[in-house]
């Protein structure tokens, strides 16, 4: 019986976004995005915080190489967004609304196919936008408990 | 059922080493990890566990004697200790942060009256963490 366990890291990076519909007037905008839609975007220290799940190997100890998971996300993530401005990453670009919320399904969508070349599990991608908010999503049938 | 979490603090030494590996193979397994006298962490532990409130005290468990729990199996234990040379059930198993969240279950298991254990989260460093809910592969 491996005892199964859940590892998380978290990783900082700084954006800028700024909340704008293309399909919505000037007013509009304003109206539903406020500050968030100043015309020339605002920046956040991200905290992404990432958590993969598996048997606890016996040789090592761990249930991931923390070197590999950890170049794999600065790779694919940070290295991507760091001092950057969302709104014109690929993305983005294309009309989608660079919530966090939308940031972070985007984020786990690129993790969960990577950290598979780990052979590990994504459990869970959690999006800090500011120390007072931030945003996590359930992968279906992956997260066994939500005790937070 | 309610959930509820109680944070202890413990300062430990440990070192990754498999004695089955040449020093070679640890170094290159392990980095800087396997140093010979070891290293240290400020480590955090969350403990949290479930059940029903009491009708009469409005509590799950008594956090006093929850913080005592703690106190006794674990951190009267590990604080300010070498995890492998002073720690028993690290003799054979490499303290690993994995490792620690198994081991501080195994101590805390069934010894919290009227709450189940539901996950123990162990912080070896504000961006590096373990959990374990118990389950087994």
């Amino acid at each position: 019986m491996t005892p199964v366990v859940h590892f998380s890291r978290r990783y900082r990076f700084s954006a800028s976004h700024r909340l704008h519909v293309g399909t919505m007037s000037e007013e509009e905008n304003y109206a539903t995005f406020g500050k968030c839609n100043n015309p020339f975007g605002h920046g956040h220290n991200y905290v992404l915080e990432v958590t993969v799940a598996g048997p606890v190997d016996a040789a090592t100890g761990m249930v991931v190489d923390m070197v590999a998971l950890d170049s794999l996300v600065k790779a694919q993530i940070v290295e991507r967004f760091d001092q950057t401005h969302l709104n014109v990453d690929p993305l983005f670009a294309e009309a989608l609304v660079p919530s966090t919320e939308n940031f972070v399904i985007e984020v786990e969508k690129i993790l969960q196919e990577s950290v598979r070349t780990l052979g590990i599990r994504l459990v869970r991608a959690r999006m800090e936008e500011t120390s007072n908010n931030s945003f996590d999503l359930l992968p279906q049938g992956a997260r066994q408990r939500q005790v937070f | 059922m309610i959930f509820l979490t109680r944070k202890a603090e413990f300062s430990s030494s440990h070192f990754y080493r498999n004695p089955e590996w040449s020093e070679e193979e640890n170094i290159r397994r392990f980095g800087k990890c396997a140093n010979p006298h070891g290293h240290g962490h400020n480590y955090t532990l969350e403990v949290t566990v479930g059940g029903e409130v009491d009708p009469v005290t409005g509590f799950v468990v008594d956090l006093k004697l929850l913080k005592e729990i703690l106190e006794r199996e674990v951190v009267s234990v590990y604080d300010h200790r070498h995890l492998n040379y002073e720690v028993p059930e690290f003799a054979q198993v490499i303290p690993t942060t994995e490792n620690i969240a198994v081991a501080i279950w195994r101590r805390l298991d069934g010894k919290i009256p009227n709450a189940k254990l539901e996950r123990v989260r162990i912080y070896e460093m504000p961006d590096l963490f373990a959990d374990f809910y118990g389950e087994t592969a």
